[in-house]
């Protein structure tokens, strides 16, 4: 076990030092005084776990690929850009554009999430990313999703704030998003169609909340006793017809 | 029953003719049927030259339609046929290739100096004339040190460099939007010939694997197949905000050319579109850029430069600006004449400007600035010849990337159908059938004789220049001259009319 004590230290430093005890072998980090600092578990491949005790910066875990990371904080700006494996567990809000790209892994948010989080997420056969975020949501949540499972609970929301801001799964044409709760149908993005949950969805749902629970000491049968609803692209094309060929 | 006419005729001298059915065969847009004698359909013919090339007797032809219209100099033919499709469909017309409008081409109006009698010539076939160039981030001054031993020790700190023995780099040509083979042709000869060759945004296929030295890995908005490894595959990382011949426009891989091996590397299922809208939705200043750089560089433990591809639109000197004091190695910049494999037509017949003066914008933005040595800056937008490749370089490029000029050499014939996915010559394609037409091995073997040719007749330029190495050429606008130019664009040139001496 690692344990760095982060206080005024520049990114750069960090992430080489992280480096160079991952390539020696270190497999567990714990960072204290954490602020702000950037590109924390940045294309790590090992399976290693950081605990991070303060806010990290932008682009945490961007291009990531098999860490496990903990955060006793809110998050900033572009958590999980292009990660391709491994799991991240934020104990607080985070910012926006969560998870732009992302192809594997799970990402749980305790709190709530920003605009565009979800934004291009893919899944390629069995590599099937999951976003699971306790509060709400800002505007564009799964823009152009292509893949991907997107989980939004609405927990701890007074009722005058929606879950989910407008464009809801704009030029979606992938992945599934479910809501614990309703839309308003203007809200929603051209591309996709509201549906209830089939028997094959509340399998799925039952199984990733129960280890969001788990992480966040909540209670799961709360969880589902209010009704979600899921959001599917209506095509896997959906620029299809906008051509002259 | 459309209405819209065959743009060109196909003409078969059946006394030749011996009815041998290998133009049927050869034709991959079901122009040529056989009827007893070969029949064509004229509407369907793109003149991709694929019968005219196989046919054994000559006996084929291809000429334009040119009586179907009454004359109008405004109204010309293609005019009204666009608007027949459109009427008929209801969509956006789709393209390819670079901005063929008769815009001005520059490069024609520039000409090069020579050396004699006072300032003698070099002999390039006797005298080593170095071609070698080096992409990256230069320091500003070099600084060192006496160790405890009283030896000389460099204390810069040099950032990474990569080596091209001829300054010409293959274009970023997505597999997806090109075939497999011709990926692998580009990739052989980027090494045969010491040089790089641009993935695209489409990831990379695991036959590219030993050719990590050679290649430049792209991280577009769609992100396809970006992973921590593919970033470290590679010589160079660019990242593509925009695309000469089509400025301000995303790219849309439609889902019907999404096999099974596309699937793979770009990591999406079977049959979906694959959508990379022009903006990088975590990019929305230069700051946001400079952090994407940084996170590329962090993935690639500062091992490896990286550049920046932006389109050449009007504030393009400020953007290049922005992005080399955001961290960038390189900046390539397309002109509105660089390829593109589909594009909307109305972007890519009016948007964007030409090449030569965003390239002279840039560099002297650059210099003015005092950080031109923070960047090499690669040059793309329709570069035909070593004529071109030299008067990019005295402009101020460190490299010129070549796309239109190797597809042609791997045997396109610019018949700007690269979208429908048909292509006879088997490189814009995904369908096994055609693909197959296109030997990887030749084509490698096609394109470095044509990196070769342009390197020899670069060698002769630089004697006749009186100067031997490429270095010594690079930025010198004295060496250029402009004929038939206004006095705006050779201000803008930063280059001296014809006639006047030093």
């Amino acid at each position: 076990m690692m344990r760095i004590d982060c206080k005024g230290m520049y990114y750069r430093k960090l992430n080489s030092m992280i480096r160079d005890a991952v390539e020696e072998g270190e497999t567990e980090f714990i960072l204290d005084n954490v602020n702000g600092q950037r590109y924390i578990g940045n294309g790590i491949n090992e399976k290693v776990s950081i605990t991070i005790n303060g806010v990290p910066g932008n682009d945490l875990a961007m291009f990531m690929n098999g860490p496990a990371l903990v955060i006793n904080a809110n998050a900033q700006d572009g958590v999980a850009n292009t990660m391709n494996a491994g799991e991240i567990i934020i104990h607080g809000s985070a910012g926006d554009v969560l998870g732009y790209g992302m192809r594997g892994g799970k990402m749980y948010i305790k709190g709530n999430v920003g605009y565009r989080t979800g934004i291009h997420m893919k899944q390629y056969k069995k590599q099937i990313p999951v976003i699971i975020a306790g509060g709400n949501a800002g505007d564009f949540l799964g823009e152009y999703m292509a893949g991907g499972i997107l989980v939004l609970l609405g927990l701890d929301r007074d009722e005058n704030t929606p879950i989910a801001g407008d464009y809801l799964g704009t030029g979606m044409h992938g992945g599934v998003i479910y809501i614990r709760g309703e839309v308003e149908e203007y809200t929603l993005g051209k591309e996709v169609s509201v549906l209830d949950l089939d028997a094959k969805d509340e399998k799925l749902l039952k199984k990733h909340l129960s280890e969001y629970c788990k992480h966040f000491e909540l209670d799961l049968d709360e969880l589902l006793s209010k009704p979600f609803i899921k959001l599917l692209p209506v095509s896997c094309r959906p620029y299809g017809n906008m051509y002259a060929y | 029953m459309s209405q819209i006419p065959p743009e060109f005729i196909v003409k078969i001298d059946y006394d030749t003719c011996r009815r041998c059915r290998r133009c049927v065969m050869n034709c991959s847009f079901g122009c040529m049927q056989f009827k007893d004698r070969v029949v064509p359909d004229h509407k369907k013919c793109v003149a991709c030259h694929r019968c005219v090339t196989f046919c054994p007797e000559s006996a084929i032809s291809i000429t334009k339609n040119e009586l179907t219209y009454k004359d109008s100099a405004n109204w010309l033919p293609e005019t009204r046929q666009n608007i027949l499709k459109q009427a008929e469909t209801g969509g956006i017309l789709l393209t390819g290739m670079g901005n063929p409008r008769p815009y001005q081409i520059l490069w024609d109006h520039m000409l090069i100096d020579a050396c004699q009698v006072t300032n003698p010539s070099i002999d390039p076939l006797r005298e080593p004339m170095e071609l070698r160039t080096f992409l990256g981030r230069k320091p500003n001054r070099l600084e060192f040190t006496r160790d405890g031993n009283d030896e000389i020790k460099l204390s810069t700190e040099l950032q990474p460099q990569v080596k091209l023995d001829v300054p010409i780099v293959f274009a970023a040509m997505s597999y997806g939007a090109i075939s497999l083979n011709a990926h692998r042709a580009l990739a052989m000869a980027a090494k045969n010939s010491g040089t790089l060759m641009n993935t695209g945004e489409g990831g990379i296929h695991k036959d590219l694997n030993s050719y990590t030295d050679n290649i430049v890995v792209q991280v577009a908005s769609g992100r396809f197949g970006v992973t921590s490894e593919y970033l470290n595959s590679s010589a160079m990382v660019e990242i593509k905000i925009g695309q000469g011949a089509k400025p301000g426009i995303g790219g849309h891989l439609p889902g019907e050319k999404v096999g099974e091996d596309i699937s793979k590397t770009r990591m999406i299922p079977v049959g979906t579109d694959a959508l990379s809208p022009a903006p990088h939705h975590d990019i929305y200043s230069i700051e946001d850029l400079s952090q994407l750089i940084y996170a590329i560089k962090e993935a690639t433990d500062y091992t490896k430069p990286v550049s920046v591809k932006i389109s050449a639109v009007h504030n393009v000197a400020a953007i290049a600006s922005g992005i080399v004091r955001a961290g960038a190695d390189a900046v390539t910049i397309d002109g509105f004449r660089g390829g593109t494999g589909a594009a909307p037509m109305v972007i890519r017949d009016n948007v964007g400007i030409p090449i030569e003066l965003a390239l002279a914008a840039v560099d002297q933005r650059l210099r003015d600035e005092g950080i031109r040595s923070h960047a090499s800056i690669l040059c793309a937008g329709s570069i035909r010849n070593s004529g071109d490749v030299a008067k990019a370089i005295a402009l101020g490029a460190d490299a010129v990337v070549i796309g239109t000029a190797a597809l042609v050499a791997m045997g396109c014939r610019v018949c700007q159908k690269c979208y429908t996915g048909n292509c006879a010559w088997g490189i814009a394609t995904q369908k096994p059938e055609l693909v197959r037409r296109l030997d990887p091995q030749v084509g490698a073997e096609r394109l470095s004789n044509l990196v070769t040719a342009w390197g020899y007749e670069l060698q002769e330029i630089l004697g006749s220049l009186g100067v031997n190495s490429i270095e010594s050429l690079r930025g010198s606008r004295e060496r250029l001259r402009g004929i038939d130019l206004d006095e705006q664009t050779l201000e803008l040139l930063g280059i001296k009319p014809a006639g006047i001496g030093q």
